[in-house]
């Protein structure tokens, strides 16, 4: 196994949190509106095939964050129209992503029967 | 722990705050950021032996969801986020937090208006624009395929 692709996923990750930590500390943008932005900037990157090479270089540098969601639900979306025209096109996206969304749900899901509300240390 | 009057703790606030916490902020982003990122793709490798690696990607982001779920229904990952900022934000892990802490916090309202609604505060408009952006693409591509 090569080292050299940890070091790379924590560089490439560490700099678009980064990023993202300074546009939190400039605008004071709540949490929700900051994952939609870069889901949004991820897609438009992969749109024009630029995330998926960022994603080649950094792997999970690139592919963890929320940047690398936006990217596979183009991908899956350009995915499905060059093999099923519209129908694959409208579909696609939320098929490739649709492991890590209903994983999310119902892990979501049993962690809330299961566990108690926390009182947040201030 | 040594005591100090309100004035003083005042002043002593504004002389450090504004110049240090950018970039405290923003070394603990990168740090924390990096780790998730780093721990993500020990995951990929380790799934690289049975999938290929777009599987294995694939799952290695599932695997962070599920366990920055337990993290959160612990109590551990909102006391990461405490100093992390968007180093905990952005990672996938984030969204799962986003999806798991408002579930938690909304139960005792009911599973279904409660947990079930609430489950998407945060999440539902990441799908939702995620989605929306992709079929918009795909509709495109569909039409003027050729130029991509």
């Amino acid at each position: 196994m090569d080292l050299l692709v940890f070091v790379k996923a924590f560089l490439v990750g560490g700099a678009i949190c980064t990023i993202g930590q300074v546009i939190i500390n400039f605008t004071h943008l709540t949490n929700g509106k900051i994952l939609v932005l870069f889901l949004v900037v991820g897609a438009v990157l992969e749109t024009f095939g630029l995330y998926g090479k960022l994603v080649d270089f950094a792997g999970a540098g690139a592919s963890v964050p929320i940047s690398g969601f936006g990217s596979s639900l183009v991908r899956g979306a350009i995915k499905g129209a060059k093999e099923g025209g519209l129908i694959g096109a409208i579909k696609g996206g939320l098929a490739e992503t649709s492991l890590g969304i209903s994983v999310a749900i119902v892990s979501g899901y049993l962690v809330a029967i299961f566990c108690k509300p926390k009182t947040k240390k201030r | 722990m040594k005591r100090i009057s309100k004035d003083n703790y005042k002043s002593y606030v504004f002389q450090k705050m504004p110049k240090s916490s950018h970039f405290k902020n923003m070394f603990w982003a990168f740090v924390v950021g990096g780790t998730i990122c780093t721990i993500g793709q020990g995951f990929i490798e380790l799934y690289k032996i049975w999938f290929d690696v777009q599987m294995a990607t694939a799952l290695a982001s599932a695997s962070l969801v599920l366990l920055a779920g337990i993290l959160t229904g612990l109590g551990v990952y909102d006391n990461i986020g405490r100093f992390a900022g968007a180093g905990s934000t952005i990672p996938i892990t984030g969204f799962s937090n986003a999806i798991v802490s408002p579930a938690l916090e909304f139960r005792a309202e009911g599973y279904i208006y409660g947990l079930g609604a609430k489950l998407f505060q945060v999440a539902g408009p990441v799908i939702v624009n995620g989605v929306a952006v992709s079929v918009l693409v795909g509709v495109l591509y569909v039409i003027f395929g050729g130029l991509f």
